[in-house]
This record gives structure tokens, sequence and C-alpha cells, in this order.
């Protein structure tokens, strides 16, 4: 006679956790604030580009429980400027070859984006952007009506809707990954390197002495540092104003939603600036759809409704295919946005303080680009060449990159 | 969805607002020997607190007017309403 058994006593042994959880030390060479892609991909860059390891990356929740599980895990680099291509570019290129350098699966899938255009302005802006992104080595092309429908079969090209499709750039080597993968492949990677993934510790002020910062005061006390590096995406004009910093960030709530599991009906991403939506089908099945941001500043991880009503009418008009589909659920993240709709890379007036903000609605592509490029900036004490555009002072000297076409309301 | 207290026309739906930013940003006094940084200030730079915020509305779908609101940013809570040139109310 078998004894009765406990259920779930059959199941199998826990997975093998992929990193430690150690207490915080009294003192770092590097402290990373947030533990999102971009803290991850910093750390990781940190120690096997430039063989720092004495670094501790603080995260007020769980690891990558801020954008980085929030997002719609769009990867693409046409955009306009030689700048931004220069970053973007780096960082695609990063991906194509991420899987086996961090030796995690992360679901790279290089499925292609569509950007459409429905106004001549659109088309022209567009066709200008092929342009530009070919002389600068990025892949692009121009699609008509007809050939966005052989790309995406399910986009609806009739003339006869409201914004009816006039055609498209296309990037094929653009795509998607599965983010919280990324994020993991990333965390486990440092920790294997020796980087201490601090979880539940929230930095809540910062240490300057003489114009140089030298630590950080947390929630689990006060840990001192030789640098320190904010990657805290929408909270970062609170933790600026830590160190008597004035960013011109303003924190939006940004919403997404998913859709029950489908059978594969999606071959590509299909995006569109005009009438807010962006959709692709994630590899379970479900469609990802994500939508512009809320016009107020938030930073309450929620938004209103009539933003999503207004993005579901968008995606059906788009996509007739949809209209039976259920909306499984929908959330928020809390995005930094600048007004030129670039990011914000480098050094600060405070010694040793280095900052990465400003991603807005578009920084999981950029996670391991930035992560390799702010490595270097926070290491070397100087901007790497593909951040070295993307200063604070270019606030005051004018030198701005707008990429409000290329990334306003899309990713 | 949530309900702002218009001060000319009472509460409605926020689809019939539209947003302005950060209120009390007054044009800069003395602007032609602004430095660039001071311009860059005005131009680029708005708070951008987590808690109460006094920031312009416009009831675009309504009476089409402007006033300002603290609300926290925190929870969406909006705190109070004022006209436009009301001072910033105090709120707890
Ligand atoms: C709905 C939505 C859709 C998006 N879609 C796309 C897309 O398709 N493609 C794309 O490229 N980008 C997209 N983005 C943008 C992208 O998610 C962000 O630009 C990117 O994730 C920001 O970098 P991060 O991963 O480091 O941020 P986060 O994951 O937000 O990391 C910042 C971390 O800092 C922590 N933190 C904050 N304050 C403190 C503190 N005081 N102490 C300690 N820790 C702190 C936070 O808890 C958070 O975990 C989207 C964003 C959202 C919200
Ligand atoms: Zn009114």
């Amino acid at each position: 006679m078998t004894a009765p058994r406990t259920p779930g006593a059959d199941l199998p042994d826990h997975p093998d956790f992929l990193w430690r959880n150690p207490d915080p030390k009294p003192s770092y060479d590097v402290v990373i604030v947030g533990g999102g892609g971009h803290g991850l991909a910093t750390a990781y860059y940190l120690a096997k580009n430039h063989g720092i390891t004495n670094i501790a990356v603080l995260e007020k929740g769980w690891l990558a429980g801020g954008n980085m599980a929030r997002n719609t895990t769009i990867i693409r680099s046409n955009y306009l400027w030689d700048e931004s291509s220069g970053i973007y570019e780096h960082s695609l290129k990063l991906w194509e070859g991420l899987e086996e350098d961090l030796g995690y699966p992360i679901l790279f899938s290089q499925r292609g984006v569509l950007n459409l255009a429905h106004s001549l302005q659109d088309v022209r802006d567009s066709v200008r952007r092929v342009h530009a992104n070919r002389l600068n080595g990025v892949d692009a092309e121009w699609l008509d009506p007809q050939q966005v429908k052989e790309v995406c079969p399910i986009v609806n090209i009739s003339p006869d809707v409201r914004y009816p499709v006039l055609g498209a750039t296309y990037q094929p080597r653009a795509g998607i990954a599965k983010h919280d993968y990324v994020a993991w492949g990333f965390a486990r990677r440092a920790n294997e390197l020796g980087v201490d993934l601090i979880q539940n510790c929230e930095v809540q002020g910062l240490d300057i002495e003489g114009g140089r910062v030298t630590g950080v005061r947390t929630s689990r006390g006060t840990i001192r540092a030789g640098r320190v590096a904010l990657a805290a995406a929408g909270h970062t004009s609170v933790l600026a104003e830590m160190a008597g910093l004035r960013l011109p960030l303003q924190s939006h709530p940004l919403q997404a939603l998913v859709s029950e599991l489908l059978e594969p009906v999606h071959p590509t991403v299909v995006m569109s600036n005009a009438v807010h939506v962006y959709v692709s089908q994630a590899h379970k099945g479900e469609l990802v759809m994500g939508a512009g941001i809320d016009g107020y500043n938030g930073y309450g991880q929620r938004g209103a409704f009539h933003i999503i009503e207004r993005q579901m009418a968008a995606a059906l008009e788009l996509f007739p295919i949809f209209a039976r589909a259920h909306l499984l659920r929908s959330w928020a993240g809390i995005v930094d946005t600048t007004p030129d709709a670039s990011p914000i890379v480098g050094l600060t007036p405070v010694e040793n303080l280095y900052l990465n903000c400003g991603w807005g609605t578009g920084g999981f592509k950029a996670t391991p680009g930035v992560g390799w490029c702010f490595a270097h900036t926070v290491a070397t004490g100087t901007p790497h060449p593909y951040n070295a555009p993307f200063t604070l002072e270019r606030f005051t000297t004018g030198a701005l990159v707008d990429e409000h076409g290329a990334a306003a309301v899309a990713h | 969805m949530q309900l702002i207290a218009c001060p000319h026309c009472g509460p409605r739906e926020e689809t019939e607002f539209h947003y302005g930013g950060q209120a009390h940003v007054a044009y800069p006094a003395g602007n032609a020997t602004l430095s660039d940084e001071e311009w860059g200030q005005f131009v680029f730079f708005r708070d951008n607190p987590k808690g109460p915020f006094a920031e312009r509305w416009v009831h675009s779908a309504g009476c089409r007017r402007w006033f300002n609101a603290v609300r926290d940013t925190a929870t969406h809570q909006i705190l109070a309403v004022y006209r436009q040139g009301e001072p910033k109310p105090v709120v707890a």
C-alpha cells in the first residue's frame, strides 16, 4: 500500500535560480540604480568589456518589473538621423548575436517591421527616412500597398477606410524578443561575473560631497559608491532631484494590452504613428498591441480607458480580422519623454554621477546597445562615440536630435 | 474614466479636456539678455514631480477655457481646480 501523496509533491524540483540575492555590501566601485533592462545590460558590459565587477544593481521592486516587463518588445533601427542610426543600429547588431553571447534563449525573431503611411506627408517623410536609413547602411525599403499586403496579408489596404494605407517602410531585420528572457539572460550573466543584484532596495537619497557623488542612501542602508549610474527610466526625475539636477523629462503613462492566445495570423510587426497603434503576435500566440502615451504626467502605472478604446478602433480598421479577439489584460508603464524624442546618455554636472534616461516609449530595442555604450561612459568617464550626441547639454546648445517622426508615438 | 471639475462648467469626463503641462511658467523677463542656458530652461525644462503638480488644462470640448489644477501625479487624484489668474491654492 502506498502512502497518500501530498498534492504537488511529484512536481520536479524548482528550476535553477538564475542569480543570487545577496545583501548589499557597504561599498561598491559602481552602483547602478534601476534593475530594468538598461541597468542589467550596463552591469553586464561593465563586467564583460571593462573588467569592473564590484558592482551593485539596486532595484526598488523586483528585477525587471518596470518598463522592461511592460513593453511591446519591438526592435528596429530605422530612425532618421545619423546620431540615432549609430546607437540603434549598434544595438540591433548586438541583438543579432545576443542569444549566443548570453548563452540564454531570448526568442529574438527578425520578422521585420512595417511602418505604415496614411497621408501624403507620411509618404514623403517615410520615403525620406528610407533613403536616410540606406545611406547609413540600415536595411530599409519602401513598399506600396500591394507589397504591404504581401508582407502582412491581414492588413486592410482598402482605400475606403478613414486612414487608408498608402504604403509603408519595411525593415526586414527588425523584430521582437521576449523581454523577460532578455532581462533574465543579462541578470544571469552579470551575476556569474560577480555583480550583486539587489532587489527591494529603493534609493532614497544621494550623498554628494564637494560636487561629487560618494554614495546612495537606500531602504536597505547607506551604500558607498565610486560611481553612480542612473538607469531608472520613468523615475529618473525623482532621483535627479536628489542630486539637485533638473532634467528636461516628463513622465507619462504608456499602455499596452494583449489578446487571448490565437493561431498564428500575424507574421510581422505593424506600426502606425498616424492612428496610434502597433501590433505583433507573440510566440505563444497573443496579439500584443501598444497605444500612444496618456496626455498627462503620471507615475501611477495605469492609464485612461479612452486611450485603449481609440487604439482598439484603429487596430480594428487596420486588421478587421481582430474583431472577435478577446482582450486578456492591459497595463501601463511610466515612460520618461524628452522634448526631441531622443534619449539622454552621458555625464552630469555632478562628478561620478552618470545619466541614462529619456528613452521614453522606445528604449527596449536599445537595451544591449545602451548597456554597451553606458558601460563605456561609466568605466572611462567619457561618452562612447555612439552616445556622445545624446548629452544633457544639447538642450542648451540647441543640438537636438529630433526623432518625433520616427519615434514619437511608436516604438 | 476620470471626472475633471472645470471651474466654469463643473465635473465633466476627461475626454472633454486637453492637457497643457506645468502651470505658472511665465515668459521670462528681460529676454533680450537671457543666456542660452536660461532660454534652454524656459523652452525645454519643466518640473516632473511624483506627487502634487500644478498644471494647465483646457476644456476643449466644453467652454474652451484654460484653467489650472493641482493633481497628484502618483494617484492621478485632482486636489484642486482654479481659474486662470487665481493663485495656486494650498493643498494638504
Ligand atoms: C507599454 C509600453 C510599451 C513599450 N513598447 C516598446 C517597444 O515596443 N519597443 C521599445 O524599444 N521600447 C518600448 N517601450 C519602452 C521601453 O520599455 C523602455 O524605454 C525601457 O524599458 C527603459 O529601460 P529599462 O528597461 O531599464 O526601464 P525599467 O524596466 O523601467 O527600469 C527602471 C527600473 O528602475 C527602478 N527604480 C526607479 N526608481 C528607483 C529607485 N529610487 N531606487 C531603485 N530602483 C528604482 C524601477 O523600479 C525599474 O525597475 C515601451 C514601454 C511601455 C511602458
Ligand atoms: Zn468648462
